[in-house]
């Protein structure tokens, strides 16, 4: 007569993850790009392999960043960043764990184009940064897609610049967030 | 009862998960990207001395490469310990696609061209499908040019040619050191003497030790395998210092061997370190980038 007891035990369990899941959306392909304008070219990188989080009762959100998967046009480039700025062999993941301040006023309910406040901690090349950024998300069909830019200083996360190149590394980066969110269970399912 | 425990442990474990994610929804996202990607950089450069390191060039990228050797430090002061020779040789590579090279030079020993490809068969990859070493095929054919010594005998094109064939073979193991390995025949169609080898077998090994984030101290040796080249000739030893800035990687290094391409450096080498027969040289490589998109 174990049964009875073990039965409900999971039943319990799966009621409880189930339940709780119903709040959290996620990616595992969203887009970080980078840019900024230099004299002699421009630098540019773009990562699809992003995975975020976003709980949409709390505000929380994450960002798991792999830092190899940000794909330059010159792979030379590619190669300065991983080896020489990012150190991607050292800290090969970026993360920013933070808040959407205003999440009440988004409703899940109404596809519309909400605004967002995000703060919360940034943390690459082993720096941890607090961060404040504006976005929207575009709630559509129960699905959210999540867009922000704003702009890192690579000096405070202690990404040496040699004397020689510093000029043409701007002071100013800007990151580009792009992330269409699923409802967690039933992407993992499948 | 076991699929009871069975099903409690899985159960435990579902359940943990969800405790996990609940406490940190970070935790959940690192374990999520997983980030396999191939290890790149294993050497600065195509060679990492004289030989060839398994590194292919990128698709539509050239790479002009100017390599030096002076005389030998034991040739003294009037000399100036052999800085007043050198011998040259002028190249450019070319990535027809990420894995396959294309290259072609010009040796002033011998008045020698030469021209190769390369292929990366396998490349070393960390993560879930794990490839432990990266793994290139070269292929290269040689063409000593000199005024045939005797013009009055039958000579042949065909005598002028010698062919190597390596399989380089690769592992970084930490960002700082990489190891190499490579197997190599060197075919040469006219040897000077009946007892010279036509074929000669060797063993390569190579390595890069980082210090700094753009510089690495590098070594090579190549065994040959014993025979009558190698009893006749001296093993290839070579130390060198790669420095990077920017497009260009500079690889300064003393050597035993004169010649740069594998038909010299390897089956006939000369020079004795014990005896201070060591040539001074250097590599520089430009890259140029064609890629449009």
């Amino acid at each position: 007569m174990k049964t009875i007891p073990f039965i409900l035990f999971i039943f319990f369990t799966l009621t409880f993850y189930s339940g709780q899941a119903q709040n959290l959306y996620f990616t595992r392909t969203g887009n970080i790009s980078f840019f900024s304008e230099e004299v002699i070219e421009n630098i540019e990188a773009h990562n699809k392999q992003v995975s975020s989080f976003l709980n949409v009762n709390t505000g929380e959100l994450v960002f798991s960043v792999p830092m190899k998967a940000f794909e330059f046009k010159k792979s030379l480039m590619q190669e300065h960043f991983n080896e020489n700025y990012i150190e991607s062999d050292k800290y090969p993941k970026s993360s920013f764990k933070g808040r959407i301040d205003n999440i009440k006023t988004v409703n899940l309910q109404q596809d519309s184009i909400y605004k967002v406040k995000v703060n919360g901690l940034l943390t690459i090349h082993g720096i941890t940064q607090p961060v404040n950024a504006e976005g929207t998300l575009e709630v559509k069909e129960g699905k959210i897609a999540a867009k922000s830019i704003f702009y890192v200083k690579p000096e405070d996360y202690a990404i040496e610049i040699p004397l020689l190149v510093r000029d043409h590394i701007a002071k100013n980066i800007q990151v580009t967030v792009n992330m269409n969110y699923e409802p967690y269970l039933a992407n993992t399912a499948k | 009862m076991k699929l009871f425990s069975i099903l409690l442990l899985f159960t435990c474990l579902l359940f943990s998960v969800k405790v996990a994610a609940q406490d940190d929804l970070l935790t959940l996202a690192e374990a999520d990207s997983a980030g396999t990607a191939y290890t790149a950089a294993t050497f600065k450069a195509t060679r990492i001395i004289n030989g060839h390191s398994i590194e292919t060039i990128p698709r539509q990228e050239l790479l002009f490469l100017i390599s030096h050797r002076f005389g030998t430090l034991n040739s003294g002061a009037y000399n100036f310990f052999g800085l007043d020779q050198a011998t040259i040789r002028l190249a450019l590579e070319y990535g027809l696609t990420n894995r396959l090279s294309i290259g072609t030079g010009r040796s002033s020993l011998q008045k020698t061209y030469d021209g190769y490809l390369k292929y990366k068969l396998l490349r070393q990859k960390e993560g879930s499908w794990m490839q432990p070493v990266t793994v290139t095929a070269f292929v290269s054919t040689a063409i000593q040019t000199l005024k045939f010594a005797d013009p009055e005998r039958d000579n042949f094109f065909s005598s002028r040619l010698a062919y190597t064939y390596q399989l380089l073979i690769a592992r970084k193991f930490n960002p700082r050191l990489s190891l190499q390995v490579s197997p190599t025949v060197v075919h040469r169609n006219l040897v000077a003497t009946v007892r010279d080898q036509n074929n000669v077998y060797a063993l390569g090994v190579g390595s890069r030790y980082k210090i700094t984030k753009r510089t690495s101290i590098n070594a090579e040796y190549f065994y040959l395998l014993p025979g009558a080249t190698a009893d006749d000739n001296i093993n290839s030893l070579s130390l060198g210092v790669d420095i990077e800035t920017g497009g260009h990687v500079f690889q300064l290094h003393i050597t035993n061997s004169q010649g740069m391409i594998e038909k010299f450096f390897i089956p006939q080498t000369q020079g004795k370190w014990s005896r201070g027969d060591i040539y001074f040289g250097f590599n520089i490589s430009r890259v140029f980038d064609f890629n449009k998109d």
